[in-house]
């Protein structure tokens, strides 16, 4: 009982400390790629501890669900992370809920954050609102697809079970089913981050958004927890995308030597990872809204490919 | 020991006095209103008295038979209570029970004020009514139960009879239920005659004995003839103009539990009738199932009229109670009773579940449209100030139909999930594909259902009020509150103690496969939920929410290391630079959902009319007028056709019609002696 106590507060800890790593190293690697400088590295945590200290304006408009929304979307998030395994093989809490639970947490959050967005009563709220829910259902058949190929594959829904299995043959990711399944999810990953081609997380022009017309009116600490929540979520699908599919390196005991070289392949897995979506996001212009759909229609025809060859190559 | 037959038969007593008194006090005409609501308490302690008998059926596992000879023959008033009669019962009694508290309140104001007394007759005279056709234990009583169903809940449904719309409405509910009670009637009669009794009990398993012809026009029969009541696409069209029109807490039963009836007609005839089926009818109950979840969502999304955008999220939700059945047949006809058992436990878990949240949204609808006065979502708005506890009961209903953990909807579409992805491992065949394909639809479907109820809750009960109804709406009396309160309660106790409500399914799948999974669906010292076997996935929804509450701490440590010195003040929103926010900055339902009628465009077929009224230059007008609509696809395109085809032959008809009684004689006479003639020769 302990154990599993320091073990949650451990990941809390690590996912905490490491989600601001990765959207800084995300954004100072795209700087570069576009010869700029770029922020610091260690930019977003200077980012979160200013706006903690920060005063905030509340609408007058809001009600209590702008208040509430903050810390739902935070709190369903960090939880989500506690299902997946990071850097041992066994995530702390994946037995009280699988994939499906970590999906649905995370909707749980979209859902409030969505409710924020509509609740100050202004336009961007609403429009923000609207194209969130209505990209994130989209995207929705993919990812399912994808999870369900790798849960198929693995027989269990559950993520620690899913990685162990994967450990056990280091080569499945080679299987065209597992390839077809990591190309969905990548898709996915792209429009749930709010990535180029989908949504561009630097800009605040009105019109272009998602994300950030949703949370235009949070100021101060609420938009910290927003901030750092999304960052988490970036971190989830990051972490379900490279430690699913590719689990080298996962510790499956608690000895210092397994758990140092776990943690330094896992956060160099996740920037190889960053790079190639700030390569996605460097090479690509912006989408219109209404072409996001076909990138999502790939993405599931890909989700569906990936069962079909699980059909034909696995018997 | 649970007096069983004693509690179930004061109850249906209770019901049965409660109606005529409620008759007595129509015509009385003397204090009708506060004989009303003593009678909707009576329809409270009838519940009570039917939830403690079907309650101590399931625990007991016992069966309570009783039957009363009517000198018919083939006619028996039999009622039986077996496990599958008692769950569907004790679904029935926990919504009236809530619904009967409700009514004190809601009966003082709206149409049903007028004639309190004779609103009261037909609401205890249907609930009697379905109690008895969840315990019909013959096809004949079966039968007269259903359309006593039928009659009290049109009576209840024209309850504003001075409307077109109400009286549209029930007619065409009125029509669809003549048709599928006709199919009825015919399946039962093609099972009843092969077992040559009426009885259920001899029905059990009849369709072994069935040719494979008859076996499968009987099962096609009983579906369609069930889905008419249960609203599947394209048998649906009467529920979004029927559940509308009603008083709310007439909707809240019929989509909480009337159309159920034909969830549980289904379920008897698939699981108790047929033992086996072929790969193509559980093939066509899935596809039924996907079909009308998508459909039904899709079309919710276009609503902007509250109760019709909730009478379509019931077909969605009979599509995800369908996809559940279907997987249950096909498992069966692949020879895997344990799969079958964790997918008909996904079914009617889910069954139970829709009852509950869809009940406590008509309910809220019903107080929203008290306080607002309309049905119209553009005209809401801010309604959370002014109705809090309307709005907290509405999110959590909300949230529960969305399927979002830690409620009751996530843990039935979670063992939904689960029974599709096991259904993979199933076959060999091709047919496995199906399987994800349906569960990704099911994600699409429960994705948009979320947007669908953002824009809900969003617009009519958050920002600005848009109209001045809205401004002025006053929250729900007590005993409404009171009603919605424990339904809302029932969503989270069911989400949170699912693991001690699976085992009373143990019963029922006992019974129609043979097998008792629900030890298997519950593990961990009784913590996790499981598809069979915590290697296979598991959940847990206690644990989850209790683990957001603990996980609280992060963000409240953050606040008060960093933020407790930050300064809030209130400010107005973002306006644009414009003079102020008004409800008319604020995003509409038909905004919020137009990505996705362009997204959906080929389904929806929009149409829509711009027309701008401008003094000397077109760049600046001085009125638009917008118009937008979609197509009703299978109203113009399958409806009207049978409808003009039907108008057609009755003209054609009228010709044999000459009006005079000698004539009519005659025809009498003719039939007579043929049907004679036909008697002797066979």
């Amino acid at each position: 009982m302990i154990e599993k106590i320091f073990a949650i507060v451990v990941q809390v800890a690590l996912v905490l400390l490491l989600s601001p790593l990765v959207t800084g190293f995300n954004r100072a690697f795209k700087a570069r790629v576009q010869t700029r400088r770029g922020p610091s590295l260690i930019q977003p945590y200077w980012d979160l501890y200013k706006l903690l200290r920060k005063g905030m304006v509340i609408p007058e408009t809001a009600s209590w669900i702008f208040t509430a929304t903050p810390f739902v979307l935070f709190v369903t998030t960090l939880l989500a992370s506690l299902l997946i395994p990071t850097v041992s093989a066994s995530a702390p809490m994946s037995l009280f809920g699988g994939v499906l639970a970590v999906v649905y947490l995370l909707a749980l959050g979209r859902f409030f954050l969505a409710l924020g967005g509509l609740d100050t009563g202004g336009s961007f709220g609403g429009l923000g609102s609207s194209r969130e829910m209505t990209i994130s259902a989209i995207a929705e058949p993919a990812l399912m697809l994808a999870v369900f190929t790798v849960a198929i594959g693995a027989g269990s829904t559950n993520l620690s079970t899913v990685a162990q299995s994967a450990l056990g043959q280091s080569w499945r990711f080679l299987a065209p089913s597992q390839m077809l399944a990591f190309a969905a999810l990548f898709i996915v990953l792209i429009a749930e981050t709010g990535r180029i081609p989908v949504d561009n997380p630097a800009t605040h022009l009105e019109l272009t958004m998602i994300h950030e017309a949703m949370i235009l009116e949070y100021s101060g600490p609420y938009l910290a927890l927003i901030e750092w929540a999304a960052a988490i979520k970036q971190l989830v699908l990051m972490t379900i995308l490279v430690n699913v599919f590719f689990p080298f390196g996962l510790a499956t005991d608690w000895s210092a030597g397994a758990v140092l070289f776990s943690l330094v392949l896992f956060i160099a897995k996740l920037l190889l990872l960053s790079v190639v979506v700030a390569v996605v996001e460097v090479s690509n212009a912006k989408m219109r809204l209404f072409r996001v759909p076909e990138l999502l229609a790939i993405g599931f025809v890909l989700g569906a490919l990936a069962l079909v060859s699980t059909f034909l190559f696995q018997g | 020991m649970w007096p069983i037959c004693e509690l179930y038969s004061a109850g249906l007593l209770v019901y049965a006095v409660a109606a005529l008194a409620g008759l007595a006090a129509h015509f009385r005409k003397k204090n009708a209103a506060w004989v009303a609501a003593w009678l909707c308490c009576a329809s409270l302690i009838a519940a009570a008295l039917e939830f403690c008998a079907s309650a101590g059926t399931l625990l007991a596992g016992a069966e309570f038979n009783w039957t009363l000879d009517s000198g018919i023959p083939f006619v028996h008033y039999g009622v039986r209570l077996d496990p599958l009669s008692a769950f569907f019962n004790l679904g029935l009694s926990l919504l009236a029970g809530c619904v009967a508290v409700y009514s004190v309140g809601y009966l003082k104001h709206g149409v049903a004020q007028q004639r309190p007394g004779l609103f009261c007759c037909f609401f205890n005279l249907m609930l009697l009514a379905l109690t008895l056709v969840f315990t019909a234990s013959n096809i004949v009583f079966f039968l007269i139960a259903w359309e006593l169903v039928v009659v009290t809940s049109y009576f209840l449904v024209v309850t504003d009879h001075e409307s077109v719309e109400a009286r549209q409405g029930g007619s065409l509910y009125m029509l669809m239920s003549r048709g599928g009670t006709g199919m009825l009637y015919i399946g039962f009669l093609l099972l009843g005659t092969v077992a040559g009794s009426m009885e259920f009990q001899a029905l059990h398993g009849v369709g072994a004995r069935l040719s494979p012809g008859l076996g499968a026009a009987a099962f096609l029969l009983l579906f369609f003839g069930f889905g008419v009541k249960a609203g599947i696409i394209p048998l649906h069209i009467w529920l979004p103009a029927a559940h509308p029109v009603a008083p709310s807490n007439v909707s809240a039963l019929m989509s909480g539990i009337v159309i159920k009836t034909g969830i549980y007609g289904m379920a008897r005839v698939f699981f108790d009738f047929y033992p086996d089926l072929p790969v193509w009818a559980g093939m066509l109950v899935l596809l039924a199932g996907v079909i009308s979840a998508l459909l039904g969502v899709l079309y919710a999304l276009m609503e902007h009229d509250l109760k019709r955008l909730l009478a379509y999220h019931s077909i969605e939700n009979i599509g995800i109670i369908l996809m559940g059945f279907g997987s249950a047949l096909l498992f069966r006809s692949f020879g895997h009773p344990q799969l079958a058992a964790l997918a008909l436990v996904a079914g009617l878990f889910h069954t139970l579940n829709h009852g509950i949240f869809k009940c406590l949204l008509f309910l809220g609808a019903g107080s929203v449209m008290q306080g607002a006065g309309t049905r119209n979502m553009e005209q809401m708005g801010g309604l959370i100030r002014r109705m809090p506890w309307t709005a907290l009961f509405f999110l959590i209903g909300a949230i529960a139909i969305s399927g979002l953990p830690p409620l009751n909807g996530f843990v039935s579409e979670w063992f939904t999930y689960q029974g599709l992805l096991a259904g993979f491992g199933a076959t060999a065949t091709l047919t496995r594909i199906a399987f994800p394909i349906a569960g990704a639809l099911l994600a699409l479907t429960a994705a948009l259902a979320a947007a669908c109820f953002v824009k809900a809750f969003g617009i009519a009960f958050l920002a600005l009020p848009r109209s001045q109804n809205a401004e002025r709406a006053s929250e729900a009396p007590l005993s409404m509150k009171t009603g919605m309160a424990g339904l809302a309660l029932a969503c989270v106790v069911l989400g949170l103690g699912a693991t001690w409500f699976v085992p009373i399914f143990a019963s029922i799948t006992q019974q129609a496969f043979g097998v008792q999974i629900t030890g298997q669906l519950v593990a961990g010292s009784g913590l996790l939920l499981t598809a069979g076997s915590v290697h296979n996935g598991s959940v847990s929804p206690l644990v989850l929410a209790l683990a957001l509450v603990a996980l609280g701490v992060v963000p409240l440590a953050l606040w008060f290391a960093l933020g407790r010195r930050s300064k809030r003040t209130a400010g107005p929103a973002w306006d644009c630079g414009l003079p102020g926010l008004t409800s008319a900055n604020e995003y509409t339902a038909t905004a919020f959902s137009k990505p996705l009628r362009m997204i959906f465009g080929a389904i929806f077929r929009p149409r829509r009319e711009i027309q701008a009224e401008f003094d000397v230059s077109p760049y600046y007008p001085k009125a638009i007028h917008f118009e937008s609509e979609i197509e009703p696809t299978f109203e113009t395109h399958f409806y009207q056709p049978l409808w003009e085809g039907f108008l057609a032959l009755t003209a054609r008809m009228r010709k044999i019609q000459t009006g005079s009684i000698h004539a009519y004689l005659a025809y009498i006479f003719v039939t007579l002696i043929l049907l004679l003639l036909f008697g002797v020769r066979g």
